[in-house]
């Protein structure tokens, strides 16, 4: 142990004569500095191996996917040139004993200026352009088709109810003085368009391939609701009532994450996403009113 | 024109550049501001953000629900003519030195009576039951007449200090950077008054 | 008009606690603002480490824990709840006590003066009112742990109701309200600071010193303390709005209609988005408060280690306008999900993509520094190249982010944790590294060890990738951030794998932090004596003897003749020629 301490501990000025002399100084350092970065590169295209998106599994996450793959390929593309001129530089220049450039003109500095300038227009924002837009256009800009299902998430500390407007297709008013534990969503006695509501904890089932608009509300706090395999994420602002629409392709049980920050159970606010043929849908809805 | 030379200067290594030639600043511009100056503004920048704050946040809580507008109590109006007059005064007592401490005692007591008819705008306000928390314009209302006034009382502070110093430098003479600082200060707090009038009542 | 600018050195105080606790210099403040940065590291740090621990072996027993934190770990098992207000402290304490006090006003107050050749700031009581605001503003936070509820569990951004309603988390209780009151101090006193900052760089430049000669590190801590002056009252607007909801029942976030912990929530109409868009007009900006003085300190290290002038002083200069420019009108990229108006998300996209130009060029102007030159690979160096590595890896993270179609899926999930802490994490702490190794020699007049630096370097770098790079990855995957377990879920548990190897570097990097704080502290003792000017740079401080006397210089300020970085230069006898230094190349008179 001492003696480590006393390896270690020789005194060792850091001035610019001692970097140059010494073991492991100077090049040694480029060297290593310079492979680990070209490691860093590598090492993403490893995990990016290992960890990608769930399969999608509705029809605007395509699109999602595309920019999400886009940027993946253009900007990991950048990323390998980025880290190997880096490693490049750091070791060519640190094999050297004399500066060999020293400064540029000032037309030589804008010229490479260009170089990050028209990269970065074109790969990040002519990509938004290109493959974001339009998505986001379609998620968020775009009203949900006449034929759409409408379905109402409730996020409440910890639980998701969902609600179905019934044969009426209408959803009874809720007021926050009618909540008590028969009543989770407080819906409103007196009104008649909220008797057929159908109130679901926990489970969201939807038919396949027909479109679905949310109208997302909070009881308590903000919630985030994501859907990781339709790449569905929206906030739920409590006092807001916020609407979203997407159409799920493949029937199958997902999961339901809640992605803001809402309390000591955050962590384990799940839902089921039970997405089916239809018919079998229309059989369940149908068992369900009464 | 260091420009030009530079780029005549070779590519690489070995000519000095434009910044390397480029001369000190040693004669200061004509609109260099002195320290205080700029130390002043500069919080007057900072101060309008956070007003500029609230007031953004005022223009989307207007938009809610349960928005209703309150009656302002009429002692404002009273009050704003109070501030802006003594923002003439203080104006009067920066311009016309050789009688600047009348006019500066004169801003100062009207700056007190601006302070005090703000309370009892707040008193008449509670009066018509309107609370703190009874209504959201009515919170923005003694909130932002709150900051107002806070800032208004540092502003006594100051020119109390600004009198004081004006006193000396009176009797020897020379002119007072206080003096200044202190009439920016208040103008801009009666601007920022007259602002905030303009949000709570016509919007 | 202008008065002569040397700056306002009070005269030398005597006595202990006049020189060295309740000092007006800048210097010594500029060390006390580091010294308290570094203690609210060990105990940011603490919390980080205490949160990999939860998150890699969930529901583990820590015994000796439980008896510090008896409420939080009961039987040394951690509640959520405390997990809640590990993470809002850790974020609250980095950010602000951390990289702002150690970057931001630690470094700035040491070097601005010295480097514009001013005696001191242009107020320097001013300054010392400032640091001792913070001081209560950092006993205030960590004292929130222990009252009741413990502290704020609302995470950093403090998101409204969650943050306002007490029955919502029980660290919305006392606890919240001394972050509230902590935060409104740190902003009172980091105002103080960016107009000491403004004054000082715009009006006490020495004879010679113009903008354009400036040291990029001034550049960058001047760009930094405007933007802190025009942003942070959103802030405060805010958390005085906050403040009012929580304890005077106002409705300015808390909507109507709330029911929370079984009962009705008495307010009404409130908006809760309001919050967020006035924080994130700070948050955003902050990023670049901290992250430009890392950037622009990393410029002076490189020149010093590469022998050769940065690339591109001007380009650097204009992307900092360009920056702090466009840093104001980007926040909604925080928001593309929050529930905000889908064209505002356009714009926002549209704007924050047009930032990555400016930063592109700066991520050019640093590796291009690199060409040509000769590199001397010291420690401060290797750092430095550290944080172009790590402003490379990060910066490309955010263009996934800043882009709202892919934030649809990417939004507050690791991807978003492992991108912040590389550029508000580890470009900062790294630069801040490099600073210390390089400044250290002149404010403590005696050397860091060197070998012992560069074991810190190598174990830091390992140690930060193995952190976060994988962490974007887990991001891909979809993994939510601020999950007090991975455990609930089917499709995260597959994920848990990755955890320990994150924990087991975030530990190698503590490792290696100990390892710095030891050498820091031994070298203060025992390092070896520095000379004026060991790394044979050309700045201003390089000119006064190590540590620097009261007042920056002994005889009359210096007169500038040339630009920061004149390395290597044709004609001179040496490879670096002092800003001081005459064109004949005579010295200037002292």
């Amino acid at each position: 142990m001492g003696v480590i301490f006393n390896i270690l501990m020789r005194n060792h000025p850091s001035t610019l004569a001692a970097a140059t002399t010494g073991p492991l100084q100077g090049r040694s350092h480029g060297l290593l500095l310079a492979l680990f970065c070209l490691l860093v590169p590598f090492l993403c295209f490893l995990f990016w191996k290992q960890h990608q998106p769930p399969p999608v599994a509705s029809e605007h996450g395509a699109g999602i996917d595309l920019m999400i793959n886009y940027l993946l390929a253009a900007v990991g593309g950048l990323l390998l040139v980025g880290h190997a001129i880096l490693a490049w530089f750091v070791w060519r220049f640190s094999r050297q004993d004399r500066v060999t450039f020293r400064l540029a003109t000032v037309r030589t500095e804008w010229k490479w200026a260009l170089v990050p300038v028209v990269l970065m227009l074109l790969v990040a924002e002519g990509g938004v352009l290109v493959f974001g837009v339009p998505v986001w256009k379609k998620f968020y800009v775009a009203k949900a088709p006449a034929n759409a299902l409408t379905v109402e998430v409730t996020g409440q500390q910890f639980v998701w109810h969902f609600r179905y407007p019934g044969k009426d297709g209408l959803f009874g008013r809720t007021h926050v003085k009618f909540i008590d534990d028969d009543n989770v969503l407080g819906l409103d006695p007196t009104d008649a368009a909220g008797r057929d509501d159908l109130i679901v904890n926990g489970q969201l089932r939807l038919p396949v391939n027909r479109p679905v608009r949310l109208r997302l509300r909070s009881k308590d706090v903000l919630h985030g609701f994501f859907l990781p395999s339709q790449r569905v994420r929206q906030d739920i602002v409590p006092g807001m009532l916020i609407e979203v629409w997407f159409v799920p392709n493949q029937a199958g049980q997902f999961e339901i994450l809640c992605t803001e920050l809402c309390g000591l159970g955050h962590h384990m606010m799940r839902g089921l996403l039970q997405v089916m043929p239809e018919r079998e849908f229309e059989q369940w809805l149908n068992q369900n009113h009464s | 024109m260091q420009m030009e030379l530079t780029q005549t200067s070779g590519l690489s290594g070995g000519t000095s550049s434009a910044l390397e030639r480029n001369q000190g600043s040693d004669a200061n511009p004509p609109w260099a501001l002195s320290t205080g100056e700029l130390a002043l503004w500069a919080f007057l920048a900072t101060v309008t953000m956070l007003f500029a704050a609230f007031a953004s946040a005022y223009l989307v809580r207007r938009t809610g629900a349960d928005w209703q507008p309150i009656d302002l109590p009429g002692i404002l109006w009273f009050n704003t003519m109070v501030l802006l007059s003594s923002s003439g005064t203080m104006e009067l007592a920066r311009r016309r030195r050789e009688r600047f401490n009348g006019w500066l005692a004169i801003t100062t007591w009207l700056g007190i009576i601006f302070f005090v008819g703000q309370g009892l705008g707040w008193r008449q306000l509670a009066a018509h039951g309107v609370y703190l928390s009874t209504n959201p314009q009515g919170s923005f209302f003694y909130v932002l007449t709150g900051l107002h006034g806070l800032h208004l009382a540092g502003g006594i502070l100051f020119l109390g200090h600004a009198l004081n110093r004006a006193a000396r430098a009176h009797s020897d003479g020379r002119d007072d950077a206080a003096l200044h600082g202190v009439a920016t200060y208040w103008h801009f707090l009666a601007a920022l008054w007259i602002g905030l009038l303009v949000l709570l009542s016509a919007l | 008009m202008i008065p002569t600018p040397i700056g306002n050195a009070t005269p030398h105080a005597t006595g202990f606690w006049r020189r060295y606790i309740f000092s007006a210099d800048h210097k010594v403040i500029g060390i006390q603002y580091y010294l308290t940065a570094m203690a609210m590291a060990l105990v940011a740090g603490a919390l980080a480490l205490l949160m990999r621990i939860q998150l890699t072996w969930p529901g583990i027993r820590l015994s000796w824990l439980g008896k510090l934190f008896p409420a939080g770990m009961p039987g040394g098992v951690m509640t959520p709840e405390f997990y809640l207000s590990l993470i809002t402290m850790h974020g609250t304490l980095m950010v602000f006590f951390v990289i702002s006090l150690a970057l931001v006003s630690g470094f700035g107050n040491y070097l601005i003066p010295i480097q514009i050749g001013a005696r001191d700031m242009a107020y320097p009581f001013l300054n010392m009112l400032s640091f001792w605001l913070v001081v209560p503003a950092c006993l205030i936070m960590l004292g929130s742990f222990f009252v009741e509820g413990g502290a704020a569990a609302a995470g950093w951004t403090a998101y409204p109701p969650l943050s306002a309603l007490p029955q919502a988390v029980p660290g919305s209780g006392w606890g919240q309200t001394l972050w509230l009151l902590a935060m409104a101090l740190f902003i009172v006193s980091f105002t103080m600071g960016g107009l000491n900052y403004v004054t000082t760089i715009l009006n006490l430049r020495t004879k010679g010193m113009s903008m354009m000669r400036l040291p990029l590190t001034v550049w960058t801590l001047f760009f930094a303390a405007v933007l802190g002056l025009l942003t942070f009252p959103a802030l405060t607007a805010a958390a005085i709005m906050l403040l009012f909801d929580r304890h005077f029942g106002t409705s300015f976030f808390v909507p109507g209609g709330l029911f929370v912990g079984g009962e009705i929530v008495p307010h009404e109409g409130g908006t809760p988005l309001l919050w967020q868009h006035l924080f994130w007009f700070l948050g955003h900006p902050e990023v670049y408060v901290l992250l430009l003085p890392a950037v622009g300190m990393t410029f002076d290290v490189l020149a010093a280690f590469t022998r050769k002038p940065v690339f591109g002083y001007r380009l650097v200069v204009i992307s900092l306008i360009v920056l702090t420019a466009l840093s104001v009108v980007v926040w909604g990229h925080h928001m593309f999900v929050s529930g905000m108006s889908p064209y505002l998300g356009e714009f926002f996209t549209i704007g924050t993509m047009l930032i990555t130009v400016p930063s592109a060029v700066i991520g050019l102007c640093l590796i291009a520094s690199l060409w040509g030159g000769c590199l001397r690979l010291t420690t401060p160096m290797l750092f430095a190249i550290g944080v172009i590595a790590l402003f490379g890896t990060g910066g490309f993270g955010g263009i996934f982010l800043g882009n709202a179609t892919s934030d649809i899926f990417l939004h507050g999930s690791y991807f978003v944790v492992g991108h912040f802490h590389f550029m508000i994490g580890g470009v900062t702490l790294f630069a801040m590294f490099a600073a210390t190794y390089f400044w250290f020699p002149k404010m403590f007049g005696r050397s860091m060890n060197e070998r012992l630096g560069r074991i810190h370097f190598w174990l830091s770098l390992i140690g930060f990738y193995g952190m976060f790079l994988g962490m974007h990855f887990l991001g891909l995957n979809g993994l939510p951030r601020r999950y007090y377990a991975f455990t609930q879920f089917e499709i995260l548990k597959p994920l848990q794998g990755m955890h320990l190897w994150i924990s087991i570097s975030s530990f190698l990097f503590a490792a290696a932090s100990f390892l710095f704080l030891f050498n820091f502290f031994w070298s203060l003792a025992r390092g070896s004596r520095a000379a004026r000017n060991p790394w044979e740079a050309t700045t201003l401080e390089w000119t006064v003897r190590s540590p620097p006397p009261h007042g920056n210089w002994e005889a009359e300020p210096p007169q500038v003749h040339r630009w920061a970085y004149e390395y290597s230069a044709p004609d001179a006898a040496r490879d670096f020629t002092p800003q001081t230094v005459e064109p004949d190349g005579a010295m200037a008179p002292k």
